[in-house]
């Protein structure tokens, strides 16, 4: 095989046996890799989607794509999938960085490890050579020390993923952190590691990844690269201020959602924003694995908030600062360092503080349960909250449940900000109706990167479609949802779509991989992804009722800024997309649907 | 006309390009732990791209005694395999690493320029590798530096 290795490493934890075996090949090329093939290898071999997330009997998958190590445009990425403790739904959870990269580097497309460790081992891997080694000298350390401590004792230029006190301490939305600052971020991928006592996975991989026509290979590279050096959003926007340059965008459109989604304008935006952050805490621009953009930001901070690392990411700076009504960079930054540095999702951190800052105000929680002042705009508060979630510490073990058990203990479910259980990122479904219907029908929960129409609602990208209107929302969201599954599945980064789609993908997974795939494959191997993850979501107990919004969404107008008197549209959107699906009225896949895909109930 | 490797860490962005572009074309694969540059990539944000500078008095060709090691036409230190016996004198004399040994095709490698069109060059996304006249290569860090002089200047006078 070309692009892809062809071996898959399987770690049994139980009994610490480890072996190789021959990739699928057939599901390969319809699954792609990382997302797509991680997820048809979990259903596949699992089979049940009612198991126990938390239990020995969910397997975690580390992932990559067939472009993932070469130079396709940004193909440094690879997926963490397994069942998540957050949703409920399957996980499959991208990151950056180096990682992705090395382990094809060391021979091998995934690692499936199942079952779970009777004591914290990490697992090695040099080329052929692969074996569990002891952790227990690495448990409760955090993501920096655990991988300083895990390149001495093996190889410097071995690359680490793993996780911190918040995946050992089952966190439900632990992250797994590799290179120190990359996020494998949502979902609880960290609480799965966690509960089968595996602290991390290093890799050493000396050999090469091959392609299938060099030339053909280099020549699509090239002319995808012209189109990325072309576009203003991946060669200037993200260069210049990363993802966070959508702060003020946003603020502008009315939708960047501010106090846990009580409007949609921030005042004191800019000061949380990428061009503030460039002009104040930016010491570097930092590109992942074959990146061309280098959106990443290594950051840094003094005072109060002292720190080094990197971020934030837009959704970062929004869910510490317009999310919980704080403006102070520093504490949004130091927030951010210590999620990365005791593996946490910065998304659902930041968003379930905010819920807790409303329970607050409302008086629904107090401070004999906070232990702090929790009111909005208390940054020394958040970022105390941060730790204490880790930690697991007072109130902190309470917001180590998410937003939606948060507030359904305190009684009011409708204050979490969340679908399916997971929390919504930065945009305002209320501004952007496009992002209400991706938000309500997204197959992991609240997540703005499985159909990103904010690209073409506010960035005009590969068009302009009026943010507020909802007619042709339910086509583009199905193709935004199909492209993106492909996207996610081949190693190469979703931002990539901004310059370039389908025509570009096929032509480098041809080249990559022998395989003639056309834009029309690369569509339908998507849909083929979408479609399966859906099947297990109904299997896991989801029905039609929960592809909806937080009914203040529903039911509140924005009542401030360029949006004001906004609602969402959803439930005139939502029959149109479950149609464009070939889904029935119930949202559930038709026989004919399942069979052009071939794929089969679970 | 002698060209020179000039590298610029500080335009680096740490993609790793340059060491995917060399392998393709020296090894026929995707492979940076055999490409003639490497990147290296510190916790503050530096990266520090590191190929053969062909050094005017070279210590790897030096230490070699077999002469596998000579310097070409273009100023190029350049790797005879037929004669290289697998010594690795080369590799420990080199002061900057920038000589590595192939267990597979038992010989010494590093950067040979392509034959005068470096592959980490024409795929460098932000220039921080370039390829320039040996005898002016200096002249646009000086052009840059001369420059913010020229604003500074600007700025006292106006």
């Amino acid at each position: 095989m070309t692009g892809w290795t062809g071996k898959v490493l399987r770690v049994n934890l139980a009994d610490g046996t480890i072996r190789k075996e021959q990739l699928r090949t057939r599901d390969a090329e319809a699954y792609i890799g990382a997302r797509g093939l991680g997820s048809k290898y979990w259903v596949d071999e699992v089979k049940d989607p009612m198991v126990d997330a938390m239990g020995p009997k969910n397997n975690l998958l580390f992932v990559t794509g067939p472009l993932t190590g070469t130079m396709a445009t940004s193909a440094g990425r690879y997926e963490v999938v397994c069942k998540a403790p957050l949703t409920g739904t399957l996980a499959a959870s991208n990151s950056g960085g180096y990682f992705g990269p090395e382990l094809k580097y060391a021979g091998y497309d995934m690692i499936v490890f199942e079952g779970k460790s009777p004591k914290p081992v990490y697992l090695y891997i040099y080329n052929d050579t692969a074996e569990l080694r002891d952790a227990a000298a690495l448990w409760g350390k955090n993501t920096h020390e655990t991988t300083d401590a895990i390149l001495a004792e093996t190889d410097p230029d071995a690359k680490v993923a793993c996780i911190g006190p918040a995946g050992e301490k089952g966190v439900l939305f632990a992250a797994v952190i590799n290179d120190k600052h990359r996020a494998a971020g949502r979902s609880g991928v960290g609480a799965v590691m966690g509960s089968k006592n595996l602290k991390a996975v290093a890799v050493r991989g000396t050999k090469g990844v091959r392609v299938a026509d060099t030339a053909a290979f280099l020549a699509t590279v090239r002319a995808a690269r012209e189109k990325l050096a072309a576009n203003p959003v991946t060669s200037a926007g993200l260069p210049a201020y990363g993802t966070n340059v959508l702060v003020n965008i946003l603020n502008q459109a009315g939708g960047l959602p501010t106090r846990n989604f009580q409007t949609g304008h921030f005042e004191e935006a800019d000061d949380i924003s990428g061009e503030t952050l460039s002009a104040t805490l930016l010491v570097a621009k930092k590109g992942c694995a074959g990146c061309t953009s280098a959106c990443g930001r290594v950051s840094k901070t003094t005072g109060t908030y002292a720190g080094s690392g990197e971020g934030p990411e837009y959704e970062s700076a929004w869910s510490f600062g317009a999310a919980c009504g704080i403006s102070d960079l520093s504490a949004v930054t130091k927030a951010n360092f210590l999620c990365n540095e005791l593996g946490i999702d910065t998304i659902t951190m930041g968003s379930t503080i905010a819920c807790a800052m409303e329970l607050f105000e409302k008086g629904l929680v107090t401070e004999a349960d906070t232990g702090m002042d929790l009111s909005f705009g208390n940054a020394a508060s958040m970022v105390e909250m941060v730790k204490k979630t880790a930690a697991r510490e007072g109130f902190g073990d309470r917001l180590a449940q998410g937003s939606w058990r948060l507030a359904s203990e305190a009684g009011h479910p409708e204050l979490s900000m969340t679908t399916k259980k997971q929390e919504m990122p930065a945009y305002d479904p209320r501004a952007l109706q496009g992002m209400g219907l991706e938000y309500a029908t997204s197959n992991r929960g609240g997540c703005h990167v499985r159909g990103y129409l904010t690209s073409p609602e506010i960035l005009g990208l590969p068009q302009k479609l009026d943010p507020d209107s909802i007619e042709e929302k339910p086509a583009w969201l199905k193709a935004f949802q199909d492209l993106t599954a492909s996207f996610d599945s081949s190693g190469v980064c979703l931002f990539t779509t901004f310059a370039i789609g389908g025509e570009e993908l096929a032509a480098q997974m041809a080249a990559a991989t022998g395989v003639p795939y056309t834009a029309d494959d690369i569509m339908k191997a998507g849909e083929r992804i979408w479609n399966l993850e859906r099947l297990f979501n109904l299997a896991a107990g989801y029905t039609k009722a929960s592809d909806t919004l937080p009914p203040r969404l529903l039911n509140e107008p924005i009542p401030t800024g360029p949006a004001k008197g906004k609602v969402s549209r959803l439930p005139e959107m939502l029959p149109g997309y479950y149609a464009v699906r070939g889904w029935d009225e119930s949202g559930v896949p038709t026989d004919e649907k399942l069979q052009e895909l071939g794929l089969s109930r679970l | 006309m002698e060209k020179v490797l000039l590298i610029s860490p500080e335009k680096c962005i740490g993609c790793g390009s340059c060491e995917m572009a060399c392998s393709i074309e020296k090894e026929g694969e995707f492979r940076p732990a055999l490409s003639r540059i490497s990147v290296h990539r510190f916790e503050g944000g530096q990266n520090v791209p590191m190929a053969c500078l062909q050094c005017e008095d070279a210590a790897c060709m030096a230490a070699c005694k077999t002469g596998a090691l000579s310097r070409n036409e273009q100023g190029v230190v350049a790797v005879d395999k037929a004669k290289c016996i697998g010594c690795r004198m080369c590799v420990m004399a080199c002061p900057f690493g920038n000589i590595g040994y192939n267990r597979v095709s038992r010989a010494s490698f590093k950067c040979d320029q392509c034959g005068g069109d470096p592959e980490c060059v024409k795929w460098c996304p932000t220039q921080a590798l370039e390829f320039r006249p040996a005898d002016t290569a200096n002249l646009q860090r000086k052009r840059a530096f001369s420059a913010m002089m020229a604003k500074a200047l600007e700025e006292v006078k106006g």
